[in-house]
């Protein structure tokens, strides 16, 4: 027998025990081993498993494990040192490794551990997530409803359609029972039911305003839940089954025009709002959300801006309907104002035509009667008659002028014209009267008032004659002062024109006349009346002065044409009075002058010494005449007294050549043509000028014709003849008028 | 009379002649035209006038006379008339000349008689007035005095 150092059993080996130790045993080394191989197969199956060291480790520690075990089952028998070896080392080394497991595992099963904490993490985490999204994607579907809501709302201006959609798409997004607008009554005091979903015709409530649920809706911008009991919400009919769902009010700003006029939005400004009220399904278990009231609250203001949309265009549009309706009636108006202008104007030149026909036959004839044979009855009546008719002709002229001056449609006639001589030809002919009345009359010129300027002569003349005319009318006694000026550039003391400043330029003056009178006088009162169509100043001396009353009043208008003022001062009843005007005139000799006006020549020639002249007239008185007015001027005449001497005489020594036409008739229109035929030369052609006791246009054109120069109407004076002279000289042409 | 008192019935006198519408402002014109190169114009200008007129009044009541009145002859002699009288300013006579164109254009025998004398009365009245006036002058010049320009 070998020696063997196992220790003998102590019992007698139990034979069952035995066995069922080594099956077991066994069965565990079995184990043992297809563990780790599972493990590996399915490590190996998964991608990612962090800790393949402790695998190896648990692995080795397994397989030794089982390899103990299963060496263990040699140990049931006798077995040999080198097993005991064996299994010694095993035993040793499966003691090492389950040691360093052991180890490894302190530090490895915590972390197991926690992995599984981040995966319960995890998952709730991806829950709340899920959670959210549910959340973003209703809104998301909201805010897609209130595009859409809005889209349909902001297609139509008209506001009808407006709120009937608004409360048709809220009604189908939010799934409403009822739907309704209360809107604002004219008064304001009350709301009134205007639009539901589902009554089709609102009976027309009406609710005060100030109720404290509508005030509350009122002062806040969000949607409110109200209670159903509310008398806003009080749409449906209520029966007792029915538990009324929940019921959100959210006003609608209702903005006008004239909000829109500050420069941010109207956030409390606004004092008008409309009551929407949106009611869910009763009977259903839902509430308001918080998406599904800020979807109201959008809805609203999206409707308030809607509105405001609409109701600027029905403004806009109702302003241009009137305005084309006014438009057609100025139009009308403006047509009928023509017409009337029109037929005005027909019937003032009929009677401008009519009248002053039959005038001018009762004067002339009048004052022919008046040289006849007469007897001092009869003399007397023909006065009468020349008198009352030329009142009466100066009385249509007045008024003719006047309705011109009033539609503006006179027009002043600008020339240039002697300042100095319109003056004293006033004086001269107001002096026959005033000296009758044993006034005084003096005229005094400023020495800085220039004595030619532009303007209107005839008028201006008729403006200062009828000043001092009035002046000399109304006064008994004393004198009369006319002064003439340049206005100085400082405010006229007239309390009506108070700023009115006479700044004179390069191109015009203001000429200021002051006429004084130390009559009767003018209570101040009057004065502002004076300047009225026929008002008179009807105090009872001046009864008997004739006189239209229109004569100041054309002054007037004459003065505020020529951009002027007039005005009459007078300390009272019997202290005489002044009147006073200022009037806009040209400077002349400057490049401004209207092409209508004569352009002044530079110098009048005062003599022509040696000019040779030659004159042809067949009547003797008349002839001698001109000889002697030209020879005053020294010029050299020469005459002629028939047409065929003058044609014999002629030549170019002679500058011009005066031709009588008087019954020669066609004669001296053939000897001017045979003149430019003797002399074609232009330049050395003399100058013809023909004289006539009678002008008309068919002559003036027969002389223009055939190349005369000039027409003059006889009798000409001293100072005519000098300025034709002049200007033939220097501009070889007559300007003719 | 001395020749301030004769200068100042002048100035009345030729005054009064213009106030009773015989002279008008033409006369004053040719006054005018008198100076010391021409010191008798107005004289030698009145007295053609008077020559011519006389002569034209003539004419034309010859004319006048005739069966056929030649109203053409009628009308230029009273152009003619009418030119001078306007030239010196001999007022009436120029206005009766208009009236006696006018019957003469209407072929007026009766009329233009009318006016004939009418003219003729005015014409014989003027020229009595500028003769008496020259006469005036001759004495205010050759009592050494001057004869005073109307204004």
């Amino acid at each position: 027998m070998d020696y063997c150092n196992c220790i003998e059993p102590q019992w007698p080996a139990d034979e069952l025990l035995m066995k069922f130790q080594f099956i077991s045993d066994f069965f565990i080394a079995l184990a043992y081993f297809s563990i780790p191989l599972e493990l590996i197969y399915f490590v190996k199956k998964s991608a990612l498993f962090p800790y393949r060291w402790v695998l190896v480790q648990f692995g080795a520690f397994i397989v030794l494990c089982g390899a103990t075990h299963l060496i263990n089952l040699w140990t049931f028998s006798t077995h040999s040192r080198t097993v005991e070896v064996v299994i010694t080392t095993a035993k040793v080394l499966t003691a090492a490794v389950s040691c360093a497991t052991a180890l490894m595992l302190v530090h490895i099963i915590p972390d197991l551990l926690s992995v599984k904490t981040r995966e319960l993490f995890l998952k709730n985490k991806a829950a709340q997530l899920d959670h959210e999204m549910g959340l973003i994607r209703t809104q998301e579907e909201t805010g897609r409803h209130v595009r859409m809501l809005t889209h349909e709302i902001r297609s139509t201006l008209d506001r009808h359609t407006i709120l009937k959609t608004t409360l048709i798409e809220l009604g189908r997004t939010l799934a409403l029972e009822e739907c309704a607008l209360w809107m604002p009554t004219r008064t304001g005091l009350e709301l009134q039911l205007s639009y539901t979903l589902h009554h089709q015709n609102p009976v027309g409530f009406t609710v005060p305003i100030h109720l404290p649920v509508i005030n509350q809706v009122f002062s806040s911008d969000r949607a409110v839940k109200i209670s159903p009991n509310s008398p806003v919400a009080k749409l449906r009919p209520t029966g007792g089954k029915y538990i009324p769902g929940e019921v959100v009010a959210v006003r609608v700003p209702l903005l006008h025009l004239s909000n829109f006029q500050i420069y941010d939005w109207p956030e409390h400004s606004t004092k008008c709002y409309a009551l929407m009220i949106l009611m869910l399904p009763s009977d259903s278990a839902r509430h308001w959300h918080v998406h599904e009231l800020e979807l109201v609250q959008v809805v609203a203001d999206q409707v308030a801006v809607a509105l405001s949309h609409a109701a600027i265009l029905e403004e806009s549009m109702k302003a241009r309907e009137m305005l084309m309706e006014q438009n057609v009636a100025l139009d009308l108006a403006r047509r009928e104002a023509e017409t009337a202008i029109r037929a005005r104007n027909d019937f003032l030149a009929v009677m401008n035509h009519e009248m002053r026909n039959p005038m001018h036959a009762i004067i002339a004839l009048s004052s022919l009667l008046q040289e006849t044979e007469l007897t001092p009855e009869q003399r007397l009546m023909v006065e009468t008659v020349l008198k009352s008719s030329n009142l009466l002709a100066t009385l249509i002229n007045d008024v003719l002028d006047l309705s011109r001056l009033e539609d503006g449609s006179l027009e002043l006639d600008l020339v240039t014209f002697n300042l100095h001589a319109v003056f004293k030809e006033v004086v001269q002919l107001i002096k026959p009267i005033a000296s009758v009345k044993k006034l005084l009359v003096t005229l005094t010129l400023a020495s800085d008032l220039p004595e030619h300027a532009i303007g209107d002569e005839k008028r201006l003349m008729q403006t200062i004659l009828s000043i001092v005319g009035n002046a000399v009318k109304f006064s008994k006694e004393g004198s009369i002062s006319i002064a003439a000026c340049i206005a100085k550039s400082e405010p006229l003391q007239d309390a009506q024109a108070p700023y009115f400043f006479p700044v004179p330029s390069d191109t015009h003056f203001y000429l200021r006349v002051q006429v004084k009178d130390s009559g009767l006088g003018l209570n101040p009162q009057d004065i502002p009346k004076l300047f009225n169509k026929f008002v008179q100043n009807q105090s009872v001396e001046n009864r008997n002065c004739g006189g239209t009353g229109l004569g100041l009043a054309i002054c007037k208008r004459f003065v505020n044409l020529m951009e002027g003022q007039i005005w009459i001062e007078s300390e009272g009843l019997g202290k005489g009075c002044t009147a006073s005007f200022v009037v806009k005139l040209g400077i002349a000799g400057h490049s401004n002058e209207p092409d209508l006006c004569v352009e002044p020549l530079n110098r009048v020639q005062t003599n022509f010494p040696g000019l040779k002249v030659l004159l042809m007239d067949d009547n003797g008185v008349s002839r001698m005449v001109t000889k002697g007015l030209l020879m005053h001027l020294g010029c050299d005449v020469t005459v002629t007294s028939s047409t065929d001497e003058c044609f014999q005489v002629v030549s170019p020594e002679y500058k011009v050549v005066f031709i009588e036409i008087g019954t020669s008739g066609t004669g001296v229109y053939e000897v001017a043509r045979a003149i430019r035929e003797k002399i074609p030369t232009r330049h050395w052609r003399p100058l013809i000028v023909a004289l006539t006791g009678n002008i008309n246009r068919a002559t003036k054109d027969n002389c223009f014709r055939v190349g005369m120069k000039g027409v003059l109407l006889k009798p000409i004076s001293l100072g005519k003849m000098r300025s034709v002279l002049s200007e033939l000289l220097e501009r070889g042409t007559l300007h003719e008028s | 009379m001395d020749v301030n008192q004769m200068e100042r019935r002048l100035v009345d006198y030729t005054a009064s002649l213009f106030r009773e519408g015989l002279l008008d402002d033409q006369f004053t014109q040719l006054q005018q035209l008198q100076d010391e190169s021409n010191p008798d114009f107005v004289v030698e200008v009145v007295s053609v006038f008077f020559e011519d007129s006389e002569r034209l009044l003539n004419d034309l009541g010859r004319t006048l006379d005739q069966q056929i009145v030649d109203f053409k002859k009628v009308h230029d002699h009273v152009h003619q008339l009418k030119g001078s009288s306007s030239s010196i300013g001999a007022q009436r006579v120029k206005n009766g000349c208009i009236a006696f164109r006018n019957f003469c254009e209407e072929h007026n025998i009766e009329g233009c008689l009318k006016c004939l004398q009418q003219v003729k009365q005015e014409y014989f009245l003027v020229k009595n007035k500028l003769e008496s006036l020259f006469r005036l002058e001759q004495q205010i010049l050759a009592a050494g005095g001057s004869i005073p320009m109307m204004e």
